[in-house]
């Protein structure tokens, strides 16, 4: 059995099914953004100042870059493998000697390079409103695939559990959303008081945002390293956890 | 060499429902076998789990002498199936359909390729590979699963009721291909509800019922056990009553039409020529029911009065 060739079945046939329907997977993250950028850059932010040393507009790009790579490689995993479950050419690959890891990389990676195309779609609209620097490209890079990772492998686990279409829209909806909005996307977490700067750094999407701000224009809140951590060690567990579903079946065998 | 044994398999799914209750087969290398039973017997059951998509309770399941559990890869590359219900994606076209089955069992694109066009011109699809497979017509989604389950040339084809909806020329034409494939040494197991379809293609037979195996044979054997043969006689005349003959049940079912039961043993030139002596003329014979279709009746009700007993 090559695993390798099962992978790049998976991979490109979940890379390919986002391509092909490019007006809904790739032109609205581009059009809300650019109402984002305009709206919340433009128009509020050149009444606000800077923040952590940066314009606004500067400041909100990195956070608004790194949404879109969430919630997009969150819901191209989420929603393909529920549709392959429910259609249930899921059996293909249960019948079929594909290693459990095979399937779940194929998935992620398709998640990633949806994550990374939106990333970069929204990348090029920030373009058009302010003048993007990358102060550290590595960091950037990394932490931006960490991210992409860590929520292809959250939106597989939804889908594993789903067992109807409303199933994998309440927790885009009503953790995923908030989370992201709450994740020092548009506001610095020094600008929160007391007790609510305590919550905020509970949010594991706060330490990406940063991380990767700090990629980006060299102003973070958190400490970068703590950030990768936290990331990583997210990815590793999920990746487990993801694993051990499909070892047990739970949600596409009896 | 056995393609299929199954030991002591069980399966209790968790609402405490016992769908296996220990059943033990074997299959034959180039058999062309039919695994029958009512609705709700276990044959899904037992085609899951051979198939990896239902978990046993407890058993064994060995394809070709490979373990599912310990030679997973082996034994999985030796089956293909095709479904009762379709299972492809339908807003894939047929060729990517084929493809994507083939690099899930790790065959080279060049390979996959020329299997692809072997494959679906023996299933008269070829026209069709660049068709998005929704807009393919019930008869061709089926031909194109079983394609599909060609593509990495398995020794051991699963069907699961492949005919089930499909007209009767396509169901025939189905036929056609499935001895074809089993012609070309590849062994065949499958369910069907048209009982006719199993007796007119399979060499051996198991029936399943309530999670156990109620019979296992050669078709043969299994036919030869019916011992009653069920007519309906076509006369060239009417008759106002139905003819009495001693050893055979007859009903009288219309003016020219007589509904016959016949011992084996009594022979159907006896048959004819007691009607004759009564001055009845039969001018042709249809069978009143599949053979097949009276044994497992006779053997499901057995079954349940054994149960219930």
């Amino acid at each position: 059995m090559n695993s390798g060739i099962a992978f790049r079945t998976i991979a490109v046939k979940e890379i390919h099914r986002f391509f092909r329907i490019w007006p809904q997977t790739l032109l609205p993250p581009a059009i809300t953004t650019a109402l984002y950028f305009l709206i919340f850059g433009k128009l509020i932010g050149g009444r606000i100042g800077s923040v952590g040393g940066a314009s606004y507009i500067d400041y909100i790009v990195p956070g608004i870059i790194l949404m879109s790579v969430i919630s997009h490689s969150y819901s191209n995993v989420v929603s393909s493998f529920y549709s392959t479950k429910f259609q249930r050419h899921i059996e293909e690959l249960l019948v079929a000697p594909v290693p459990n890891w095979v399937i779940l990389g194929g998935y992620v990676t398709g998640g990633i390079v949806r994550g990374l195309a939106v990333g970069g779609v929204v990348a090029l609209i920030s373009l058009i409103f302010a003048p993007v620097s990358v102060h550290h490209a590595g960091i950037c890079l990394s932490i931006v695939l960490l991210t992409a990772t860590l929520f292809s492998l959250a939106g597989f686990i939804n889908a594993v559990f789903a067992e109807s279409f409303d199933d994998i829209s309440i927790i885009p909806n009503f953790i995923l959303t908030p989370l992201s909005y709450l994740g020092g996307v548009f506001f610095s977490v020094d600008m929160l008081s007391g007790h609510w700067q305590t919550i905020a750094m509970g949010n594991p999407i706060l330490y990406m945002v940063n991380a990767f701000r700090y990629g980006m224009i060299g102003a973070t809140d958190i400490d970068v390293a703590l950030a990768f951590g936290i990331t990583g060690g997210f990815v590793i567990l999920l990746t487990l956890f993801s694993l051990y579903l499909l070892h047990k079946g739970v949600g596409i065998k009896n | 060499m056995n393609a299929l044994s199954l030991r002591n398999l069980r399966k209790t799914y968790s609402n405490g429902f016992e769908a296996l209750k220990g059943i033990d087969l074997d299959v034959e290398a180039g058999d062309f076998f039919a695994l029958l039973g009512p609705n709700g017997a276990g044959k899904s059951t037992a085609i899951g789990i051979i198939c990896s998509l239902v978990n046993a309770s407890s058993g064994t399941v060995t394809v070709f002498g490979h373990d599912l559990r310990r030679e997973r890869d082996k034994a999985k590359n030796c089956i293909g199936v095709v479904p009762q219900e379709i299972n492809f994606n339908q807003f894939e076209t047929v060729s990517s359909i084929l493809l994507n089955q083939a690099g899930y069992y790790g065959v080279p694109r060049k390979l996959a390729l020329q299997r692809s066009e072997k494959c679906l011109t023996q299933m008269e699809l070829w026209d069709m590979r660049n068709t998005v497979s929704r807009r393919l017509s019930g008869g061709m989604k089926r031909r194109v699963m079983i394609a599909r389950a060609m593509m990495h040339e398995p020794k051991l084809l699963i069907l699961d009721e492949p005919t089930a909806g499909v007209d009767i020329e396509i169901r025939r034409s189905m036929w056609k291909l499935m001895r074809e494939v089993n012609g070309q040494g590849t062994t065949i197991i499958l369910t069907t509800h048209y009982l006719e379809e199993a007796e007119s293609l399979c060499r051996n037979i198991a029936i399943i019922d309530q999670g156990r195996i109620v019979e296992h044979s050669d078709m043969k054997s299994l036919l030869a056990r019916l011992n009653i043969d069920h007519f309906l006689l076509d006369l060239a005349d009417p008759v106002a009553a139905a003819p009495v003959i001693e050893g055979v049940h007859i009903e009288r079912a219309s003016d020219r039409v007589l509904d016959v039961s016949v011992p084996k043993t009594f022979g159907l030139n006896q048959l004819f020529s007691r009607l004759s002596e009564q001055g009845i003329k039969v001018i042709s014979l249809r069978n009143k029911s599949n053979r097949l279709e009276q044994l497992f009746l006779d053997l499901i009700d057995a079954k349940a009065s054994g149960a219930a007993r």
